[in-house]
């Protein structure tokens, strides 16, 4: 396989000046208000400096401010696109430091939700990826069907994007009577989209010369780096945290880790990030499947809720598999009903800052295709 | 609303539909809004999902475009901070008459959840440009949207264009006497 | 391995560097490292084969009332062990070495620890503001923070 890398071209013939190019922060295709400097040589990327901060809205503040659950909302608000999936490390970590345990029942499902959330997620991240690439059908078809998880969780917990459905300690309300139909018949629907989208994007001839061996990260770079979630597994590392520590139920379920293995580029370029998301989705389908079978039908989902948060002094950091990679917080409790400081460690804000390090090299017209790739979300990187 | 109730039936007056040289230009521009998408945080998202299958939000004949010079009005969607409202206050000032602004989501209303102690947060977006439809939410749902995006319509409908003093004269007079 | 065996191993190379271990479940045990010696401390952290920690998970600044503390979580992908080190450094002038050129990740962690906590990094190579504008005055994860009254002209206060 050749690589597109074309920096290696004798540039001391041509006579071109550097250029400086400013994206963003307003931009379609930056996935948010991120600016990039990017400098050029001719058409060729030499170095990209990321600016961040425009949706700086002040999270660890705010949540030093207010009680624990009260943080909940604003944990939400950070990663807007899979807000469930934030809910769940920032719960299991105030649980942690409580000593709390939280009836089978809301452990299903939290991870049912959690997955639903991951399958949502990811089809944002194709779709958009493909309108990076210029492809638009396939983000008219992915949306659909993320309208109809979208429909499961307002019955549930009558938000559309921001939930606040976990509760530290238990579940804001129980779900509906005919959650678990609703449900298999989404991961139905999901497969059938899944199929579809194979053939009109992942295979597709212009999509692969887009996409194959453009951004290519290396494993040894991308743990150096810190990263996290698709951005690894797409190097071929095969680290999940569902798997390399299970927590809340997640080893009682089978699923595979899908790693991206260079089937038509090279490892870590961006097919095989896109890839890992696509065959995370059908992972995802199979957890929710079988934690719908197990699901147990009785119990309370507030039984275990605390009536005052308030835990005793210590530091916890959890962190959980999110769909973009690893969300950890770190908690300082000083015995207070208020958090004394929480830290978000986001996965894109980590993932972001290998930009410079994979685009370097490669056309301006693929820098977006890499950003693409990379799946952020700038509520999280800025927070 | 002028033409458009003259437009439902047009046969019954011969195929023939009387009125204002401004119904007509007014009706053509509010059924023909672009606008520059400002997408920047969470309600942003739900504006993605009005733009996808299941809520078309073209069929409003609006056309997203992503440069200020084309745009006749401005959706502002999501939080609005500090670092990016000079740039919001550029982007509009490119922007060529007439104008409008949306204002989509508590937080570009009045800064939504993050009044009291965002510190890099501006409280409603409406502190640097003006804005003449609000619409409620955390994040709105689409179909707010689509009812902003009706006002806005409306407003536009009942413009002047000619004779600007006099209109805008009358138009206070109705407002005090309260008829509107 | 486990934090108190990495402690031995740690305190049997750097002796008095290594402060002390905190062991009080069920939060996460740490240990206190001295500032000056954080370099080392972390180059033999990611390269001696027995520790192999090769993933910074997280860094954060932390304001106390009297002086300030960087927090480093590690992890090693390898043996799927992980520890805490944590340095405490006075207000008045908080300098801490720089681990960027160890671990990459800490780039911008080190860059946003300066942003809200005005830690500097010693040996950073771009040490400016991350997520503020470069000419915001303060930093606001501080205690004992106000926030501005305008900024450019902009009411900032509700
Ligand atoms: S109003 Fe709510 S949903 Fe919209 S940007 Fe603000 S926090 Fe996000």
């Amino acid at each position: 396989m050749t690589t597109r890398k074309i920096l290696d071209i004798d540039f001391s013939r041509i006579d071109t000046d550097r250029m400086r190019l400013n994206v963003g922060p307003q931009h379609p295709s930056t996935h948010g208000v991120l600016r990039l400097e990017v400098e050029l040589d001719g058409e060729v990327v030499t170095n990209v400096i990321p600016h961040i901060g425009y949706l700086h809205r002040c999270f660890e503040k705010i949540a030093e401010n207010m009680n624990y659950q009260q943080v909940i909302p604003y944990v939400d608000r950070m990663d807007y696109i899979s807000s469930m999936n934030n809910e769940l490390p920032y719960v299991i970590a105030v649980e942690k430091l409580l000593g709390l345990k939280v009836p089978e029942k809301v452990e299903y499902i939290r991870v049912i939700m959690a997955e639903l959330n991951r399958i949502a997620n990811h089809q944002i991240a194709i779709a958009t990826f493909g309108l990076d690439a210029g492809a638009f059908t396939p983000f008219l078809y992915l949306f659909r069907d993320r309208e109809y998880i979208l429909w499961i969780f307002e019955k549930a917990t009558g938000g559309r994007l921001l939930f606040n459905y976990f509760w530290v300690g238990g579940l804001a309300n129980d779900v509906y009577p005919t959650f678990k139909e609703d449900v298999l018949n989404i991961v139905k629907q999901v497969r059938k989209t899944n199929k579809d989208i194979e053939e009109l994007l992942i295979y597709n001839k212009i999509f692969i010369d887009r996409t194959a061996n453009i951004g290519v990260l290396p494993a040894d770079v991308a743990i150096n780096y810190g990263c996290s979630g698709p951005m690894l597994r797409g190097s071929g590392v095969p680290f999940d945290l569902r798997k390399a520590e299970p927590y809340s139920i997640y080893d009682r379920f089978d699923f595979e880790i899908p790693v991206g293995k260079g089937e038509v580029g090279t490892v870590g370029d961006c097919w095989d990030r896109n890839i890992v998301r696509m065959r995370e989705i059908e992972q995802s389908c199979r957890i929710i499947e079988q934690a719908i079978a197990q699901m147990p039908d009785t119990g309370d989902v507030q039984s275990a809720i605390p009536k005052k948060v308030r835990p005793p002094k210590g530091e916890v950091y959890f962190r959980c598999e999110n769909p973009k990679g690893e969300l950890g917080f770190y908690i300082i409790s000083d015995g207070k009903d208020k958090p004394y400081r929480v830290k978000g460690r986001a996965p894109s804000f980590v993932n972001l800052s290998v930009l410079p390090e994979i685009s370097r090299g490669y056309l301006f017209a693929d820098l977006i295709v890499i950003l693409g790739s990379i799946d952020i979300v700038l509520g999280e990187i800025d927070r | 609303m002028g033409l458009l109730d003259r437009l439902d039936n047009p046969y019954e007056t011969g195929g023939i539909i009387l009125g204002t040289l401004e119904d007509i230009l007014n009706w053509g521009r509010s059924k023909s809004d672009w606008y520059l998408h400002f997408g920047l945080a969470c309600c942003a998202i739900e504006f993605m999902s009005m733009n996808a299958s299941h809520f078309d939000f073209m069929r409003f004949g609006i056309i997203p475009r992503a440069t200020p010079r084309q745009a006749d009005f401005i959706m502002i969607t999501g939080t609005v901070t500090l670092k990016m409202a000079e740039r919001i206050k550029v982007l509009w000032e490119q922007m060529a008459e007439p104008k409008y602004c949306i204002s989509v989501g508590s937080c570009a209303n009045s800064g939504g959840p993050y009044w009291q102690y965002g510190y890099h947060v501006l409280k409603g977006v409406d502190r640097i440009i003006p804005v003449h439809v609000y619409v409620p939410g955390c994040p709105p749902r689409p179909e707010a949207m689509e009812e902003g995006m009706m006002k806005l319509q409306s407003l536009i409908d009942r413009q002047a264009i000619f004779r600007k003093r006099e209109k805008l004269a009358e138009n206070e007079n109705l407002i005090k006497s309260n008829k509107m | 391995m486990n934090t108190t065996e990495i402690f031995e191993l740690l305190r049997e190379k750097f002796k008095d560097a290594i402060i002390d271990l905190v062991d009080n479940p069920p939060s996460d045990s740490f240990i206190n490292v001295v500032p000056e010696k954080l370099f080392d401390i972390c180059l033999e952290l990611r390269d001696n084969p027995e520790f192999d920690f090769d993933y910074l998970m997280c860094l954060s600044g932390v304001d106390f009332p009297t002086n300030l503390q960087v927090v480093y979580h590690l992890y090693s992908l390898n043996k799927k062990h992980k520890i805490v080190l944590k340095v405490t450094v006075p207000k008045e002038n908080p300098k801490v070495p720089s681990v960027e050129r160890i671990w990459r990740s800490a780039d911008w962690h080190e860059r946003e620890a300066y942003d809200l906590f005005g830690i500097i990094f010693e040996g950073h190579h771009n040490l400016i503001r991350i997520l503020l504008p470069y000419d915001w005055e303060g930093y606001p994860l501080r205690k004992d923070y106000k926030e501005p009254e305008t900024y450019h002209g902009m009411r900032v206060p509700y």
